[in-house]
Order: structure tokens, then C-alpha cells, then sequence
């Protein structure tokens, strides 16, 4: 298996309800990819395109053909990935899969939504389709629902008054909007405080508006080449070490594990073991903080804390740039924001830029080396993780 | 190789306030909602049982913001209750007030009956039944 490096990255601003077009906003996210790649539209041979609700959001289906022909990557195959949330991440992951074998040496990976643009009763409907349409969704469970669940479960597994997770809760979203608040890609770029998240409306219990990410549109792009086309084209090449990627059933059939997501676990051990590393060496990671207790149970499962502590390393500060592991400097998805088929894409074009030093001097993770992202999709559906590291 | 408990089987029944399920033949595993193949050994030499419809309820959720086409519904309790013959199955809270539905719940004992049925909308392919529980007095 050959070396893989992330040679180019762009990413849109991720936004509310905007008129852009699924295919103009990816390729504005591919071309900032492409031109700083330095390669040309005939050096591409294959685009992975990670893009979820197309249909729904604006009657657009194969998306990924359209935008490769938009951005001049003429007749090259353009596959077209659904992994719920985590579709970016998997787009991303089989386009490592084929240049590692050799099968080609250069393609464009990415995704793009427009999840904000279907309105909060419709993206609440089609978002809720990533659970059992037959044997979860009769109930009404909605997607912020499915942690509902959780995070009440995870209270009485681990025997933590509700008052105290809630703070907990809180505390990881006020950490996401500072830092989003210097991301200038960033959905929502303003603070708030413990007060405002605790005061703000109850979407379904025991989280408030907060705890909860927005629905986002957005686009974001990544060059993937071979170590041989790497080394000729950047001395900053972001090597992918690691790779790891499982599936779960329905919610209720994930009993033996719940609150942990078992598909989290599985993937995150693949991706340790096939870079050697631990959680320990990991400096920043980006991770799938769709709601607050998603953020302490993914912390969980990738091993940055003990099982039922993670909340409480958020309020030490263990969870922040200059902490134990730097979670979620983009201001991740609760601020940041999340179109779902982009925002695995976008976890990595952050990884990158924070390996490259290149962000907001307010959020860099100072002499990061090694960097990590999760995401889940679906009611612990999919779930994909990658480790990077420099190459230099 | 024909499927052994359907959707649709499962759903009519459900609509009746019956809890169909499968029991495994060969590890004695019982499986609902319904699968093609046994959850713990793959086998399926199975055969249809039915449920108690009794259980514990191990985590829930009041939902304030509903889905499109779902509006008339909130606030409206969804919960996960293990039944007595071991498999966890997610459904509705009823006769209790959603908004006084707080972690006291959890570990009490549920009976199922008087079953929800959403008629279904443009994407659903049809209805689709919700076991509802009911705190056991
Ligand atoms: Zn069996």
C-alpha cells in the first residue's frame, strides 16, 4: 500500500440558507483545492463526492457529475457517497483506499449540502430518515431526539445528576462558539455564555438550541496524490495514516453498547492500529459534535478520556487548545456549522491547515503534528475516523 | 430466501396492540424488530413469537421540534423501553404529561397498549405503527 498526502484543500464559508447552487458551491471549495494543489483539471481522474439530502434540498440528484463537468474535470468517474453525516469522511476514505492501491494517483474528494436551505421542518424530516424509517421514525424520533436519548441514558448509566451533565453540556458549547468566533469559515462567529445556553428554548430534552448543531450549507474540497506526486508539488504534504470506518443497526439495537457507539469504537481502533499511534499522540482532533453529548461520548470512544469523565475535562479545560488534546479549534459542528455531505470533508480541511499552521492565530493548535477526525452518520450508522500527520 | 417475519406482518399486528417478534432456534435469542437472520448467531431457523409487550423503560426524550408534516404532534415522548424477554425497542410514552417527564422515569415498569399509528406522509411508503407504553400502576 503506497503513501497517501492530502496535497490541496478549500472550503466554502459554512452559512444559513444561501442561493448558491450544490454544484457552484463545491466548486468553488474544489477550485481553491486545485489551484493551490497547483495541479490541472486533466491531472484529476476521479471525483468522491460526499453529498446527503441534494434531492430534498434542491431537487438535484448525481450531483457528483454535474460538478465534475462544471469544473472542467470532463468525463472522469464521479462517485456520489451517502453516509448520513459522515458522507464527506467516506468520500474521503475510498479515495485514500484508491490511490494507496495504486489504482490512481490523484483524486478530488469532498462534499456539499444545502441543509439550511430546506428549512428547519423539512431538513428535521429528512435528517430524521437516518434512522429506521419503519421501526424508529412511526415514534417521531427526530435526529436531536436520538441523543435525547442518549444523553439521558448516559446521565443514569454513569450516575450523574442531569443539572450537572447539563452544565457539562453547556460548557462544550461555549468552548465551540469561542473558537468559532475566530474560524472565518464558521457558521455562527459570536460567544456565548454558560447563561445563554441554559436559558435558550428546549429543541427536545433535556437539549436547549446550543447543544445542538445548525443546519448548514457548505462546501469543502481535498487534492489526495500518491507520496511520488506529493513530494513534486508541495514540501507541506498531510499524510492520512490512518483510516477507519463501521456500520451499526437501528438505535435500539445498538443495546449492548449504548450510550458508546460500538461502529465509533470499531473504526477509531482501525485507525490507531493502522498508524501505530494512541490517543495519547494525537494534538488536535476534530470531532463529530453534533450535539453536546455527542461531543463528551465521541471523546469518550477515541480514547482522549474515561468513560463517563469527559464532561468534567471540557470545564478543566482538558478538552481545549492548550489542554489534553485540542477538541474541535474550528468551533465544530455546533459552531463551525454542518452541512452534513461536507462536514467530514471540512473536519479534514481543518486537520490540515492546523498541521500547516495556517489558521487564525486565536484558534492554532501551536506545533500540532498529529491530527485526527470523527464522524458519525445516522443513529451511529456510519462512523469514520482518519489520522494525519505532517509530512515534513 | 423468503423473508420470515415482514414489515407489514409486524406492522398489522403491532396495530392491534401485538408484539410480534422472532426466537432463534439454534441460540434461543429473541429478535424485534424483525431481522432475516439471528442478531447474536446469523441463523435463521427462527419462528415468530409474541411479546409480552412488557418492559422497563431505560431512557427517553420529550420532542418539542417535529419533523415537516408532524407539527400537530409535539410535544410528544419518545422512549426506550427493555422488555422482559430481553431486546430494547424504541416507541411512545402515553398517559403521562410530556412536559412532566424527567429522569424519575427511568427503571420504571411499562405495559404496551393502545398503539399510535402514523398514517404516513409522501416519503414513508405508507403507515407505519409506534408501540406505546404506559406506566404500569
Ligand atoms: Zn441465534
Amino acid at each position: 500500500m503506497r503513501k497517501v498526502a492530502v496535497v490541496g484543500v478549500g472550503e466554502t464559508k459554512f452559512s444559513g440558507a444561501q442561493t448558491k447552487t450544490g454544484v457552484e458551491l463545491f466548486s468553488e471549495a474544489a477550485m481553491d483545492a486545485l489551484n493551490e494543489s497547483q495541479l490541472k483539471q486533466t491531472d484529476v481522474q476521479a471525483l468522491f463526492l460526499g453529498n446527503v439530502l441534494g434531492d430534498f434540498s434542491e431537487g438535484q440528484g448525481s450531483i457528483q457529475a454535474f460538478a465534475a463537468e462544471n469544473l472542467g474535470l470532463h468525463n472522469i468517474p464521479a462517485n456520489r457517497y451517502e453516509g448520513a453525516c459522515a458522507s464527506g469522511s467516506i468520500a474521503v476514505r475510498d479515495a485514500f483506499m484508491w490511490v494507496a492501491s495504486g489504482f490512481y494517483d490523484i483524486v478530488l474528494a469532498g462534499g456539499v449540502e444545502r441543509a439550511a436551505t430546506m428549512g428547519t421542518p423539512l431538513a428535521t424530516r429528512t435528517f430524521a430518515m437516518f434512522g429506521d424509517s419503519r421501526y424508529e421514525y412511526p415514534s417521531g424520533l427526530t435526529f436531536p431526539g436520538v441523543f435525547g436519548l442518549l444523553t439521558h441514558l448516559y446521565a443514569a448509566k454513569h450516575g450523574i445528576p442531569l443539572p450537572k451533565l447539563k452544565e457539562q453540556m453547556a460548557y462544550t458549547s461555549v468552548q465551540s462558539y469561542h473558537h468559532g468566533k475566530s474560524n472565518a469559515k464558521a457558521h455562527f462567529r459570536k460567544e456565548v455564555s454558560m447563561e445563554d445556553v441554559l436559558k435558550a428554548f428546549m429543541v427536545c430534552t433535556p437539549l436547549q438550541l446550543h447543544d445542538c448543531c445548525p443546519f448548514s450549507d457548505g462546501g469543502a474540497a481535498l487534492i489526495l496524490a500518491s507520496e511520488e506526486v506529493a513530494k513534486k508539488l508541495t514540501s507541506k504534504p498531510v499524510y492520512i495514516t490512518g483510516i477507519g470506518q463501521a456500520s451499526n443497526g437501528p438505535l435500539s439495537n445498538q443495546n449492548d453498547y449504548l450510550p458508546r457507539i460500538r461502529a465509533r469504537e470499531l473504526a477509531v481502533e482501525q485507525s490507531y492500529k493502522m498508524s501505530g499511534r494512541k490517543p495519547e499522540d494525537i494534538d488536535v482532533c476534530e470531532l463529530h459534535d453534533c450535539f453536546s453529548t455527542a461531543a463528551i461520548i465521541a471523546a469518550e470512544c477515541l480514547g482522549f478520556f474515561e468513560y463517563g469523565t469527559a464532561g468534567e475535562a471540557w470545564l478543566k479545560g482538558e478538552a481545549d487548545i492548550g489542554g489534553k488534546i485540542a477538541i474541535n479549534p474550528s468551533g465544530g459542528l455546533k459552531a463551525k456549522g454542518h452541512p452534513i455531505g461536507a462536514t467530514g470533508a471540512g473536519q479534514v480541511y481543518e486537520i490540515a491547515k492546523q498541521l500547516r499552521g495556517e489558521v487564525e492565530p486565536e484558534r492554532q493548535v501551536e506545533g500540532a503534528k498529529i491530527g485526527m477526525t470523527d464522524t458519525l452518520g445516522g443513529v451511529g450508522a456510519t462512523l469514520c475516523n482518519l489520522i494525519l500527520e505532517r509530512g515534513w | 430466501m423468503e423473508y420470515k417475519l415482514t414489515f407489514q406482518e409486524y406492522n398489522e399486528a403491532l396495530k392491534n396492540d401485538k408484539l410480534l417478534g422472532l426466537k432463534c432456534l439454534e441460540c434461543g435469542n429473541i429478535i424485534v424488530p424483525p431481522k432475516m437472520v439471528c442478531g447474536k448467531c446469523n441463523s435463521t431457523d427462527m419462528e415468530i413469537i409474541e411479546l409480552s409487550g412488557k418492559g422497563k423503560i431505560q431512557t427517553f426524550t420529550t420532542i418539542n421540534v417535529a419533523p415537516e408534516g408532524r407539527e400537530a404532534e409535539v410535544p410528544y415522548t419518545v422512549v426506550m423501553v427493555e422488555l422482559e424477554e430481553g431486546p430494547w425497542l424504541t416507541g411512545n410514552l402515553g398517559g403521562v404529561d410530556p412536559a412532566n417527564v424527567t429522569m424519575d422515569i427511568i427503571g420504571k415498569p411499562v405495559i404496551m397498549k393502545d398503539n399510535l399509528v402514523f398514517a404516513g406522509d409522501k416519503y414513508s411508503a405508507g403507515e407505519g405503527a409506534s408501540s406505546n407504553f404506559h406506566l404500569v400502576a
